[in-house]
């Protein structure tokens, strides 16, 4: 599955803003692995030892929490697009 | 002189030099360090008390350089005794904390802008912005303007008109999102890198976060330098209880009160309980949830601070609980009808979380317990429409009046015959 995938720029590094990336992932397991490989070394920082991704990560799915959708579970479909932002105090 | 150390990431842990940031380089959320020691030297009751009421009395407990220089008059709301509150609940001794006379916006979120906007400056930001749910919109609105910085607020379209237009009147730039706050917070989170604006809950959040702690250190002075048994916090992003518990903390480790035990109780509308769901799950990790209640400023379905908040209410031994859209009109109406104090619809949640919560056993009638009423009910009069007797319209005829005060002793004569 072709997906668009914009990433926070702490990940995308020295860039100014989020970055956009294609990858072809079936699900969220496959976006991380996807990023690895764009990104060594991200997924040390933003997952667990066990590859789930962080709690303080929120993932949306065209608008949608991806936690709404089945989570992991979810299977992507061809031209999602998926946010990958930090989770944000609230006022 | 500053007692700020630097950031650290509350997850990993890796240190920062303080800067603006939104996250580590994980995406954990990030905590200022402060130097614990300098306080214990420098700060004693005495001095504090001889200070002006304001939360700057406590200045070196927020993490800025130096003096504030905007923001001043801030914080040392009344605390005050609820007797009348405490009899219609059943308790034994009961304090409001209240927050809805809060200067200048009436709300809590004056004290975490008044750090905010100070801290903003001292970075040399000319903008400052936030993503709101009304009561922060509000508020960076009137900061900025007496700052003289812009201000741009993010806020959900369908927001209460009174926060709407209580923005609006300082000048701010109002963008409208269609969609709750959860979405604007999410854009918002995008773009807070990209235009050199200071937005105080997201690049500025370490900071601003902070500015909470003043209201727990007021109600532990204004107990007489000691802490309450329970105190009852309303929570939308879970920041404010977190940091109350954080407050307490730190005046029990600088010798400001003695140690004791004090139990968190949080309380949200059942419309939106993502964090008192957790902590009857006996977790502190939650789900997220869609907002469906009255109680807008706290309709936060993905509080970023759920987890901490979760997580010191269990550890507080404390509780979590949740009422109904109708429970919470009955708490504002109780509350201003024994102690006139006219709270925003979040009071009718702390309200009717105690009342539940006595009912219940979990905050004990033995316990002196203080409620947090955190903003002002003249911003949420739209929970209102349709609930109160507003009475009945006469012509200014003496004997109109004479016949509605017959009808109206009409009952009492009767018991009395």
């Amino acid at each position: 599955m072709a997906i668009k995938v914009r990433i926070p720029a702490v990940i995308a590094r020295g860039k100014v803003g989020s970055d956009t990336v294609e990858l072809a992932a079936g699900d969220l397991k496959e976006l991380l692995n996807g990023l690895e490989v764009l990104y060594p070394g991200v997924k040390k920082s933003i997952c667990d030892d066990s590859g789930k991704l962080n709690r303080f990560v929120n993932v949306y799915v065209n608008d949608e929490d991806i936690r709404f959708l089945g989570g992991d579970q979810y299977r992507f479909q061809d031209g999602d697009e998926v946010l990958l932002i930090p989770s944000i105090a609230g006022g | 002189m500053s007692y700020v150390k630097g950031l650290r990431c509350r997850e990993c842990g890796k240190a920062y030099a303080v800067a603006p940031r939104v996250v580590c380089d994980c995406l954990a959320p990030l905590e200022v360090v402060y130097d614990v020691e300098g306080w214990k030297k420098t700060l004693t009751r005495q001095k504090i008390e001889s200070r002006a009421p304001n939360m700057w009395r406590y200045r070196e407990m927020f993490p800025l350089d130096g003096e504030p220089v905007c923001s001043r008059w801030v914080g040392f709301t009344p605390l005050v005794e609820a007797p009348r509150l405490a009899e219609a609940l059943g308790a034994r001794k009961l304090w409001i904390k209240n927050d809805a006379v809060n200067s200048p916006t009436l709300s809590f979120k004056d004290r975490v802008v008044a750090v905010a906007i100070n801290k903003a400056i001292e970075f040399g930001f000319k903008t400052v912005a936030c993503a709101s749910t009304g009561n922060l919109a509000n508020s960076v609105a009137a900061h900025a303007a007496a700052a003289g910085l812009d201000a741009y607020v993010f806020i959900p379209e369908d927001l209460e008109e009174a926060k709407i237009l209580g923005s609006a009147v300082y000048g701010a730039k109002l963008i409208k999102i269609r969609g709750n706050y959860d979405q604007v917070n999410r854009l918002c989170s995008q773009i807070a890198n990209d235009y050199g604006w200071g937005f105080v809950n997201v690049n500025l959040r370490a900071f601003y976060g902070e500015g909470s702690k003043s209201l727990a250190y007021e109600v532990a002075e204004q107990l007489g330098w000691r802490l309450p048994p329970a105190i009852v916090v309303p929570m939308a992003g879970g920041s404010l209880i977190t940091r109350v518990g954080k407050a307490f903390q730190e005046f029990i480790e600088i010798g400001l009160v003695q140690p004791a035990p004090f139990k968190l109780i949080g309380a949200q509308a059942t419309g939106c309980s993502p964090i008192t769901s957790a902590v009857k799950r006996g977790t502190p990790e939650y789900e997220p949830q869609k907002p469906s209640t009255i109680a807008r400023s706290l309709a936060i379905g993905n509080p970023a601070d759920g987890y901490y908040a979760a997580r010191s209410i269990m550890t507080s031994g404390g509780a979590g609980e949740d009422v109904t859209d109708d429970e919470i009109v009955d708490g504002m109406k109780l509350l201003a009808e024994t102690e006139g104090i006219f709270g925003e619809t979040a009071a009718g949640v702390t309200i009717a979380v105690t009342r539940k919560l006595l009912q219940h056993g979990k905050i004990s009638r033995d316990d002196e317990t203080v409620l947090c009423v955190t903003g002002n009910g003249l911003k949420t009069l739209d929970a209102l429409e349709g609930k109160l007797d507003l009475g009945v319209s006469i012509r200014p005829r003496i004997e109109e009046f004479e016949a509605l005060v017959a009808r109206a002793e009409q009952p009492a004569a009767a018991n009395v015959g």
